[in-house]
């Protein structure tokens, strides 16, 4: 790095050669480097006033930021944290959250702007050449550590002692196993838990919305209603594991509407119950087009025909959401005649 | 001895207090030899050489502000009632994760912004990180010795990937539940182990009330740990190579043109920081990212359409939107092909860029360092399977926002689902052979303007009526960078039969290399560039052909 | 002029004339764009008849039948009640385009508000069916805003989205945008079930589960609503998030990086 005792102000031309290879053109390359241009000066190099003015403008700046940051202090403490304002074109936010951001930002930037403006207009801006080695070691070292190598590998004698060797890449191989093991009670076996839901013969259908059980007649055609087994509330431990697999969609068709006749078997009056939640990854699926009978899963497209037992027509779902057989009670409410037959959500190696 | 404690004790009296303290740290950590080798290691500049910076400012920043929300944040899915200062959840069941989340984004004064800040940070440090790669990509600066570097910045993208998604998890809302969801039905996919694998994982059946404090651990201490290591080695190799640099008058594979690190690079690296920092904090202080209170809290019953992952994981999205829902039940066991498809596709796709250095180095035989970047026209098959592998990533984020450009574009979601379907595939081909064309094309032009010069847009007319335009010529700066490229000439097979005549056997892998090089070299994917001879005739002549 | 040639050259040039003509071609579009939406209200000036019966058989009577009883061009409207009318032709969805896409989509409403009434008075003598809500049904007052919201997510959100901003359904169908739309309209489409949205019956969705989720609604998804942390970005979610992260996110970091890495302008040669 010879470049660092060359003065500013030498002169171009000379600079254009003391550093920065210089080749002689062959037949690879037909057109000769011809090294480094010369420098040129900056008009702060050579005019103290446009110095000054960088000067200025970087201190500009860092006041700037010490400025905005007075700002983020005075804002957090004088603005009350649930203040909204509306600001053009943004629309209605938070006054806190905007004002602490923006003092921020500026505060942040400001510094950064004057570090890169000082770097630019008034630190040196001759460009240096510097060498580069090659990264492989020169032959005499790599023969030294070659040797250093076999040497100490030799003086371990590992490789002639085979049951040192043998028994210890035994050790060290079976040690992790530990491990592995320690992770087993990350969870319990799966069993048969992905094939049983709350669902059973006499469980009542209510509704999700009103929290009442629904009888045949609250269910209209071309509506639709999304229903949980009776006994499943919101507050109970485990709510969300129990309506991951029970959530249910109901909706009544037309009975001639409908294609599939253990669709028809299981429905009661035109109203059939289908899982809620997706064969194909679980998202509940709900998008119901009440003059298509489609359903669609918002989350990966796949559309299922209710008034054909549920079958995949579009999209990445493998099979036909699970129906749900139901009746009605004495007292004349919706009720399940069993859990659903197949295992609902996503499908899995076990399922079959 | 003696005389070392005496130099010592006099240049301790003597020197101001900066180099007595610098003198200490030296004795005992030896940071002179340190200083020595890197003080003023010299940086080219050029502005696509800072995206990395982006990535690593970036990465900070996340740290940062990461550490702050842990102090608020509880990793729980304990249910409780929501009595915080947010109206339209009052009273609502939800997690302790979720009604934290709330907590700090209502209550915490300053804790919005610092939510904001990191999820933005997040989302823009791995887009600098796929743009940075891709840069690295097209000019070929992951060639020797920068193979390792490339492998650590793959990682780090990929590990990324996965903090993101473990993060944005943690809220426990309903949009990132639907995600993690997804997660379990494509663990459940993969065959044999899949249903033990989601009970490990969930502590369960899904959702249980473990995944949050999970995820947690593995958001702010696992990957992030990995990764903050690799990013030290992955710094320190780009130190230890020293920056490769753009071919020009003076620059040289066997030298780094540019700004020394103290005081340019230190000013305008240090500098960068702040300005990345600052450009971040505007934008979480305007814009509105994971609003998870309009989302409301994870329940498995509920749904909103638009549900999406971050745009780092929208290409695997994509992957399992156009997906066909293929599924196999043989001998009382199911294949979930549909879901378990796109699960290997998905590091197959990360993959196929990652080994493309590799296949390089193999095809063309080179052991030599490379410090010269390449201009991405001169190395055209490399630049056309660049453009193909971006096909098929943007094909397939397009593919995972299928319903919102079937909204906004007024297209059926079943058409652009089947237009993915056909271009993932269609479409790099396409776009592979048009990339070629267009560098084989630029590289002509680079080859018309070394030998008849710059067109000035000049027009004149000579004296017997004809109008010319005026070339100029080029300097011979210009006329160097443009021709200081390497070409290859392809590999031969070698002769077929040894020296004592014995018929030798050719392997596959010979053969297939010796193909692949023509591909790679042969006169139909490269421009010869011109010579001296041709370059005198033409000069030497009448000046305008 | 030689100026301009001379910098026709210019690295920059190709961009400038990209942005040109992506200016001029959104600028054609806009040009072009809103015609089809001034005639729609040439055809309202044409129609100022009182009664509804009258409305009717100029308006309907073509697609639904002279009495209501339906045609291959438009279903029966005997028994859908005094709010579907108000809904339909109230959101501007009826009188239908005779060659509509996927989904008769909203638009101007074309009768006034009286004329409407006088449409739903005659449809709703055709047979009983769900009435048009007064306005102390739909009004904000004594709804609990946070059970709105669940109610909201659990009914709506799956096709409406989380803000109500609307999504895709199958084959060019979709879930419009709730934005904007009265409370009225929100309140009636609910009970009706409109084009292939199910509908939401008092039996299933009680009127104040209804009020409830209106009120939510106008919560979040109003000119008056607040988004804390600032530009909503559409309320669609990430796929927008990670655009603007990539346009103007990592746009802005690479212009300050393209600036930081330039040269300083040198002095010039005299």
């Amino acid at each position: 790095m010879s470049s660092q005792d060359i003065p500013e102000e030498n002169l171009p031309s000379e600079q254009g050669t003391a550093h920065g290879a210089v080749s002689v053109a062959d037949e690879k390359h037909p057109f000769a480097d011809p090294g480094l241009p010369p420098h040129e000066h900056r008009i702060q190099d050579i005019d103290e006033r446009a110095a000054r003015r960088s000067e200025r403008a970087v201190a500009l700046l860092f006041t700037l930021s010490m400025l905005a940051t007075v700002g983020f202090i005075v804002s957090y403490v004088a603005i009350p944290h649930d203040k909204d304002i509306f600001v053009f074109p943004i629309g209605h936010l938070s006054a806190l959250n905007f004002a602490l951001g923006l003092t921020l930002g500026v505060a942040l930037f400001c510094i950064g702007a004057g570090a890169v403006h000082w770097a630019r207009t008034l630190m040196s801006d001759v460009e240096v050449a510097d060498d580069r080695h090659a990264i492989a070691a020169p032959e005499d070292v790599r023969a030294k550590v070659h040797a250093d190598f076999k040497q100490g590998a030799k003086e371990s004698a590992l490789g002639r002692r085979k049951l040192i060797r043998n028994t210890m890449f035994g050790a060290l191989a079976l040690v992790p196993l530990s491990g592995v093991m320690l992770l087993r009670d990350l969870g319990p076996l799966p069993g048969d838990k992905l094939r049983h839901t709350m669902w059973a013969k006499g469980k009542r259908l209510v509704n999700m919305n009103t929290n009442l059980p629904l009888r045949p007649s609250d269910v209209a055609v071309g509506s639709l209603t999304f229903a949980k087994p009776d006994g499943l509330e919101e507050t109970d431990e485990d709510f969300q594991t129990q309506i991951a697999k029970a959530a249910l969609m109901i909706v009544r068709l037309q009975p001639d509407n409908i294609k599939d006749k253990r669709e028809l078997d299981w429905s009661h009056e035109g109203i059939v119950a289908f899982s809620k939640i997706c064969t194909h990854v679980g998202c509940p699926i709900s998008l119901y087009e009440q003059q298509t009978h489609h359903v669609l899963c918002p989350c990966h497209q796949s559309t299922f025909d209710l008034s054909d037992g549920a079958r995949v027509i579009f999209g990445p779902a493998g099979h036909a959401l699970p129906q749900l057989h139901i009746g009605v009670d004495d007292e004349g409410y919706l009720q399940a005649l069993g859990d659903f037959e197949e295992p609902v959500g996503p499908a899995f190696w076990e399922r079959g | 001895m003696s005389t070392s404690a005496t130099n010592e004790s006099r240049s301790r009296g003597k020197a101001p207090a900066g180099e007595r303290v610098a003198d200490w740290a030296d004795g005992r950590l030896g940071i002179y030899s340190l200083a020595k080798a890197n003080m003023r290691k010299i940086f080219p500049d050029h502005w696509s050489f800072m995206l990395g910076e982006v990535c690593m400012y970036s990465f900070i920043i996340i740290i940062l502000t990461g550490v702050y929300l842990t102090l608020f944040f509880h990793p729980s899915m304990n249910e409780v009632q929501y009595h915080g200062s947010y109206v339209p959840l009052q009273g609502q069941m939800m997690s302790e994760a979720f009604s934290s989340t709330l907590h700090i984004s209502f209550d915490v004064r300053g804790g919005l912004l610092i939510r904001q800040i990191h999820h933005w940070a997040a989302l823009i440090f791995i887009a600098g990180m796929f743009v940075h790669m891709m840069r690295v990509f097209f000019t070929g600066a992951f060639r020797k010795p920068r193979e390792v570097n490339w492998l650590f910045g793959f990682l780090l993208l990929v590990l990324g990937m996965f903090t993101g998604f473990t993060g944005y998890s943690l809220p426990d809302d309903l949009l990132s539940g639907t995600g993690v969801r997804f997660m379990e039905g494509a663990v459940l996919s993969v065959p044999i182990v899949g249903t033990y694998l989601s009970f490990f994982l969930f502590g369960g059946e899904f959702p249980g009330g473990d995944f949050v404090a999970r995820f947690y651990s593995i958001h702010i201490l696992l990957l992030p740990g990995i990764m903050l290591g690799l990013m030290v080695a992955h710094l320190i190799l780009v130190f230890y190579h020293k920056h490769t640099q753009f071919a020009g008058p003076g620059k040289t594979n066997n030298n780094v043109v540019g700004m020394p690190l103290l005081p340019v690079y230190m000013a305008k690296a240090g500098g960068f920081f702040f300005l990345v920092f600052g450009v971040i904090a505007v934008i979480a202080a305007i814009a509105q990212i994971n609003p998870i209170w309009a989302m409301g809290p994870y329940r498995p019953d509920q749904v909103s359409t638009g549900a999406q992952p971050d745009w780092y994981m929208g290409f695997s999205e994509g992957l399992i939107r156009f997906m066909p829902g293929w599924e196999i039940n043989l001998w009382g066991h199911t294949l979930v092909l549909g879901v378990f498809i796109p699960l290997v596709i998905f590091p197959l796709v990360l993959v196929a860029i990652a080994v493309y250095p590799f296949i390089e180095s193999w095809v063309t035989g080179d052991t030599r360092e490379h410090h010269i970047l390449d201009r991405p026209r001169n190395a055209p098959t490399r630049t056309a399977f660049g453009v193909a592998w971006m096909t098929v990533y943007f094909t397939l984020l397009i593919g995972g926002g299928n319903d919102l450009w079937a909204t906004h574009f007024n297209l059926s979601i079943n058409a652009v689902t089947w237009f993915v379907r056909i271009f993932v595939f269609v479409g790099p081909v396409l776009t592979f052979l048009a990339t070629k064309r267009i560098c084989l094309g630029l590289q002509r032009r680079d080859k018309d303007k070394v030998l008849h010069g710059r067109e000035t847009g000049i027009i004149k007319r000579l004296p017997h009526g004809e109008f010319i335009e005026v070339h100029e010529p080029l300097s011979q700066e210009q006329l160097h960078t443009l021709t200081a490229h390497e070409q290859y000439t392809p590999a031969e097979i070698g002769p077929a039969v040894d020296e004592n005549g014995v018929e030798r056997k050719v392997k596959g892998a010979e053969k297939l290399r010796a193909k692949l090089s023509r591909a790679y070299f042969d006169e139909d994917s490269q421009i010869p560039k011109p010579t001296v001879e041709e370059y005198k005739e033409i000069t030497s002549g009448h000046g305008h052909h | 002029m030689k100026k301009l040639s001379a910098r026709r050259r210019h690295p920059l040039a190709a961009v400038v004339v990209l942005l040109l003509a992506l200016a001029a071609t959104g600028g054609l579009y806009a040009a072009f764009a809103p015609a089809s939406k001034a005639q729609a209200d040439e055809t309202s000036q044409s129609l100022s008849i009182e009664e509804g019966k009258k409305l009717y058989e100029v308006g309907c009577a073509s697609c639904h039948g002279s009495g209501g009883q339906g045609s291959s061009d438009g279903p029966s409207l005997v028994g859908v009640g005094s709010a579907a009318v108000d809904f339909q032709v109230g959101t501007g969805r009826m009188p239908a385009a005779t060659s509509q896409g996927a989904q008769v989509p909203r638009k101007k409403a074309i009768y006034s508000q009286a004329e409407i009434d006088q449409l739903a008075a005659y449809i709703a003598s055709l047979g009983a069916g769900p009435a048009k809500p007064t306005s102390e049904q739909y009004s904000k007052d004594g709804a609990d805003i946070a059970k709105g919201g669940e109610l909201f997510r659990t009914n709506c959100a799956q096709c409406h989205n989380f803000t109500g901003k609307g999504g895709a359904l199958t084959k060019g169908k979709y879930a419009p945008t709730l934005e904007g739309v009265a409370p009225k309209h929100i309140y009636e489409a609910m009970l009706t079930g409109p084009q292939n949205m199910p509908s939401f019956p008092d039996t299933t969705l009680s009127e104040q589960n209804k009020k409830d989720i209106i009120a939510y609604l106008h919560a979040i998804d109003s000119g008056e609503s607040t988004n804390p942390g600032g530009l909503e970005l559409g309320g669609l979610g990430p796929v927008t998030e990670g655009l603007f992260a990539w346009i103007f996110g990592l746009g802005a970091l690479i212009a300050v990086a393209v600036w930081v890495a330039a040269r300083t302008a040198k002095a010039k040669k005299s």
